[in-house]
């Protein structure tokens, strides 16, 4: 990481400001009335996800963007793109993953997953949107201890 | 025995020497200690077994007042010399310590006669010491040796080495440690000796460079603030050799830290840096090394300004900050430099969020600039820069980007407060904006600011306040108009009222805005709009605001106090005769929230009086309720006579008034004496015992509690609580107002525990045996919560009232074991309201007192889980929480009780009671992970359905209490 290893792939990325807490609406509140799963429900889940390089969030990166989460709650499926900070970056499969395992973790079985790289904004888009999309290397990926390190790293709240 | 050849026995001859003269030291003659010295000194040589005790003996001896010129010199020589220290052991090693220290604090002149080869001699003392307690006492000698100039020699790299290989401190307590050394405090100490002297710079900030480059954090800080610490005492001629180096390092941490502290240190480190070379004396003949030091900087920074966008954009502007902070001449230096390009980066950016990060970092220098106080020198980069840094910032407040009018509102308090910056026409264009922005801006954050603004600013131009924008306030406030929807009219009027209040931060202001709100209440009052009452809440909320804001100025409160209390009291009682004789006009201002806003600005207004004006006022406002004296009120000419406390239906709207007399006569400082007060008392028992209408009756009782609690100990106070209690029992007993004597019962209880009084023991029994009633049982439950919580009005230490800091721990201690015998004692039906009780005591105890009672009562609060009451189980929950994150160890040995009862809450049809379990299933991960681990599928596995949850604000608490497992 930073401050001792190797020098960083992108030293002075660019930044973007953070959204604020959703507001807490009367609705929200009520005991009675129903809140559904939406768009921006699902983008508070992994904004605030830690870059495995940058000492920021994948929001602040605009490595995620809430206009490109699209969920349907009725039909139980999510659908999260997302845009590598460079198109070579070698982070893009381990980013993909702990957004992936984040949503694993956060919402009921009854989604269907699918997080992808934004078309045409990285070198081996195929290959590492096939590997996320695999359920096998995934859950492989997760018995790696190691690699399970890192991505709760990634995953936990900053001090 | 001291001669015995067997060195076990010689040493415990003279082991009991050494106890001895360890009794005895302060008695012994100037001969004696001669011959004892040398004795001791000859047995230096001895068996290695006897040295612990002659060193005990020497420290018996280096302790005597007496002891002649010259032996000490020879006891420190022999030592060094003799003893080889770091082979003794520990405790041995600390008694070497304490000859040296307690020769050091008497002999210091003969010590320093030793010249060089004490401090070597020291050297080799402690060379090698690895116990942290030695450490200390060492660390303390060497901090001494340079303190007081002892001569270090040839010998000061050797000091720094013996004791700089200590840095950064690696150590951590043993667990049981009885020691208590903490880590802290060896840090501390070392740092103390590093940056005691300049003599080590040359040794030491090689040392801090390479440690600043640590993978430890720990180190980091450590050496940042080591940095820190030297730079108060170094100056040009030590840093002149390292600032290229230290400056490299400060800026990779900045630019690459993810930790806020180590940014932190950073910044300090460089501020310190800058304002040791600014202080520095310079020589005619040697270079000024601030300017090269601060031109390094800029040129490292000052390139990242203009890219706004850029992760590297922050950390360059805290870094000029820091360095531009450190004094007057670093700040022009880098002002002149970075004030300019800021500027001209502003125009260059059209983007708002552009806009708002360059605005937000010259804001970071104008409020340094704040630090200089004003602005009149000739070489003043700002001054110079007047005209364009107004014009950005007027422009950032027309900017339709409220994040960027926010800035911009900011940035005008800072210019406002530079005396002399604004021009007289500038100053009108500010009040300008900020009226506009205050009446017209859509969004309610900048609206809000820009009055903040005005009254932070107002003091300073109180005239251009009161003469541009108190009037176009008065203006709007008063304006028809049919054009506008109802809508935005209510909500242009609301930010006048809120406005005139943010401004009245200035006597002369405030002489201008309260007529102007008193005005509008009566205009309301008059008016029959619907919604008049929420109006007439408003602008008793602005009158609060202003009354708050007066009450630190002697003659502001005074003028207040007499202008709106009589008005506010007059309005009233006209209001109240009117009602009799016309049902619907001016009711409103009776209304229950009416006069609840209205209590806050009596009150206000009545605890800050000196008590000659306050008992001015009381000679006014008490013959007034108890015998209708008008005369005082600005309008006084009335239909009929105002008489609250006589008996009759059409007087019911004048009892209602009892509100404002607790508003004011609960708030006057105990030293004032109240008129009639037995008389008063009377009534007010009276009327809260037989009025039918729960505000009344609830207001007398409170009234009477206020005045009770800070009534003198004596007979009469004796007096009227018995007469209260014999008023209370038989209607606590029967009869249709059983709810009354309750509340009654519970205010004077309140009034009682605050204070102590002896009565309040009894009067809480009164209250626990009520817990079994079938009908008054719920509400006495709830009632042990008004006890225990801070009431907003009356009994609070805002108005005077007599409150015990520990009252709560006191009323815990007398009370929850009766409560826990209650509950185990009583029936099914009525068991909750013990529970019910107990939670609310215990929810407004703090939290250390909690965790160290919480053995007793565990039991009971996790059958409290298991009661169907929802506020019981919400606030059980709520005081396990934090006992999970802070006594873990403890609720550990339940684990398995509470995994089974929090997830069979996460589904209570309750949404505050899910959110609260999911919570506590939250901090259940801070006990020790093997324990949870048992229950770690389990959890998870029935956590995954409250992530389905049809409450938003439950998945959130759900989702971060999963993820946590």
């Amino acid at each position: 990481g930073p401050g001792g290893g190797a020098p960083l792939e992108n030293a002075n990325p660019l930044i973007y400001r953070r959204s604020g807490e959703r507001p807490v609406t009367a609705r929200e509140e009520d005991d009675e009335l129903p809140d559904s799963i939406d768009d921006r429900e699902i983008f508070d889940l992994i904004r605030s996800i830690n870059d495995p390089e940058h000492p920021l969030t994948l929001e602040e990166l605009n490595v995620v963007e809430q206009v490109r989460v699209k969920v349907n709650d009725a039909e139980s499926t999510v659908a999260v793109e997302f845009t590598p900070t460079i198109p070579h970056c070698s982070m893009a499969t381990l980013i993909g993953l702990s957004i992936k395992v984040k949503l694993i973790r956060s919402l009921p079985e009854r989604f269907k997953l699918d997080v992808h790289i934004t078309p045409g904004t990285h070198a081996s888009e195929h290959a590492v949107n096939k590997q996320l999309a695999d359920k096998e290397r995934v859950a492989a990926a997760l018995e790696n201890s190691h690699l399970l390190e890192v991505v709760n790293q990634c995953l936990s709240a900053r001090s | 025995c001291l001669e015995n050849t067997d060195p076990r026995t010689r040493g415990r001859g003279i082991q009991l020497l050494s106890q001895v003269l360890l009794q005895c030291y302060s008695q012994l003659q100037e001969k004696e200690v001669l011959h004892l010295v040398l004795f001791y000194e000859s047995r230096l040589q001895d068996h290695h077994l006897v040295i612990p005790s002659v060193l005990q003996g020497l420290r018996a001896l280096s302790m005597c007042e007496v002891l002649a010129p010259g032996l000490a010199v020879s006891v420190l020589k022999a030592i060094f010399q003799e003893v080889h220290v770091q082979s003794l052991l520990q405790l041995d090693r600390h008694t070497v310590y304490s000859i040296i220290t307690n020769f050091m604090g008497t002999r210091e002149e003969e010590l320093k006669g030793l010249g060089a080869d004490f401090t070597f001699g020291f050297i080799q003392v402690m060379d090698g010491e690895k116990d942290p307690r030695n450490l200390l006492v060492a660390f303390q000698i060497v901090r001494d040796l340079i303190a007081k100039n002892y001569a270090l020699g040839p010998f000061v790299e050797e000091l720094f080495e013996v004791t700089s290989c200590y840095f950064p401190i690696d150590f951590t307590p043993p667990p049981n440690d009885p020691h208590g050394i903490q880590r802290e405090d060896l840090i501390l100490s070392l740092r103390a000796v590093l940056a005691s002297t300049p003599q080590f710079a040359e040794f030491l900030l090689p040392l801090l460079i390479e440690k600043m480059d640590s993978d430890l954090q720990s180190a980091k800080l450590d050496s940042l603030q080591t940095l820190t610490a030297c730079c108060a005492i170094y100056g040009q001629k030590e840093l002149q050799e390292f600032l290229p180096s230290l400056w490299s390092s400060l800026r990779r941490e900045v630019f690459q830290t993810a930790s806020e502290k180590v940014e932190a240190e950073c910044l300090a480190a460089l501020h310190a840096l800058s304002a040791c070379l600014s202080r520095s004396v310079l020589s005619s003949d040697t270079e000024d090394l601030l300017d090269s030091f601060l031109s390094s900087i800029l040129q490292d920074c000052r390139h990242h300004l203009c890219e706004p966008d850029m992760k590297l954009v922050w950390p360059s502007a805290k870094l000029l900050q820091a360095a531009a902070g450190a004094s007057l001449r670093a700040y022009h230096r880098v002002t002149h430099s970075v004030l300019p390009l800021l500027l001209e980066q502003y125009t260059k950016h059209p983007q708002s969020s552009q806009r708002r990060t360059i605005l937000e970092m010259l804001l970071g220098f104008l409020e340094l600039q704040q630090k200089w106080g004003h602005v009149e020198e000739d070489e003043s980069t700002l001054l110079s820069l007047q005209a364009p840094v107004c014009s950005v910032v007027f422009s950032a407040l027309t900017d339709p980007s409220v994040q960027l009018q926010l800035v911009g509102i900011r940035a005008l308090t800072v210019l406002g407060s530079l005396q002399g910056f604004l021009s007289p026409s500038d100053l009108e264009l500010v009040v300008d904006h900020l009226v506009r922005l205050t009446l017209h801006e859509e969004d309610s954050q900048s609206s809000e600011a820009a009055m903040e603004a005005a009254g932070s600013l107002a003091p300073t131009y109180p005239e251009v306040f009161s003469g541009r924008m108190v009037p176009r306030l008065e203006e709007e406030l008063q304006a028809e108009r049919e054009e506008e929807s109802f809508r935005d009219h209510c909500s242009l009027r609301q930010r006048c009222l809120q406005a005139l209040a943010a401004v009245s931060t200035h006597t002369s202001i405030v002489r201008e805005t309260v007529p102007v709100l008193l005005q509008h209440l009566r205009k309301v009052q008059k008016g029959s709009e619907a919604g008049s009452a929420q109006d007439l809440v408003s602008v008793c909320q602005s009158l609060h605001r202003v009354s708050l804001q007066c009450q630190q100025d002697a003659e502001g409160c005074w003028y207040y106090h007499q202008t709106v209390v009589p008005c506010l009291l007059a309005m009233a009682v006209q209001a109240a005769m009117q009602e009799s004789t016309q049902p619907l006009l001016g009711k409103a201002l009776l209304e229950e929230e009416v006069l609840a806003a209205m209590i806050p600005v009596i009150s206000a207004a009545t605890t800050h009086l000196s008590p000659e004006l306050a008992a001015q006022s009381v000679s006014h406002v008490v013959p007034l309720f108890l015998d209708g004296e008008v005369s005082f009120l600005p309008q006084n000419s009335f239909p009929c006579s105002f008489q609250p406390f006589e008996d009759g239906e059409c007087l019911e709207a004048q009892r209602r008034l009892v509100a404002l007399l607790m508003a004011f006569v609960c708030s006057l400082p105990r030293n004032v004496a109240i008129p009639q007060q037995e008389r008063l008392l009377r009534e007010l028992l009276a009327l809260s015992c037989s009025c039918n209408c729960p505000f009344t009756a609830t207001t007398a009782a409170k009234c009477f509690a206020g005045l009770v609690n800070k009534h003198p100990a004596g007979q009469q106070l004796d007096e009227i609580l018995q007469l209260a209690v014999n008023r209370m029992e038989p209607g606590l007993t029967e009869g249709p107002r059983r709810t009354q004597a309750l509340t009654l019962l519970l205010w004077v209880t309140k009034a009682l525990v605050l204070r102590y009084h002896p009565l309040s023991s009894h009067l809480t029994d009164k209250l626990l045996g009520l817990l079994s009633d079938a009908e008054l049982g719920p509400a006495a439950a709830d009632g042990f919560s008004l006890l225990m919580a801070e009431s907003p009005d009356v009994l609070h230490k805002g108005c005077h009232a007599d409150v015990r800091i520990m009252f709560r721990q006191r009323f815990f201690t007398d009370n929850v074991p009766k409560l826990v015998q209650g509950f185990h004692g009583a029936g099914p039906d009525v068991k909750a309201n013990y529970l019910k009780g107990l939670s609310h005591v215990l929810n407004h105890l703090p939290k250390p007192v909690l965790v160290t009672e919480l053995p007793t009562l565990l039991s009971l609060l996790l059958e409290a889980l298991s009661c169907s009451d929802r506020v019981v189980q919400l606030s059980t929950l709520s005081c396990l929480q934090p006992l999970l994150l802070e006594a873990p160890q403890i609720m550990s040995l339940h684990v398995d009780t509470l995994v089974t009862k929090f997830l069979s809450l996460t589904s209570s049809p309750t949404m505050a009671v899910r959110i609260a379990a999911l919570r506590c299933a939250h901090a259940l991960t801070s006990l020790p992970t093997t324990v949870l681990l048992p229950y770690k599928a389990r959890v998870i596995r029935a956590l995954a359905k409250p992530l389905d949850d049809k409450k938003r604000l439950v998945r959130k608490e759900a989702v971060a209490a999963r993820g946590e497992w």
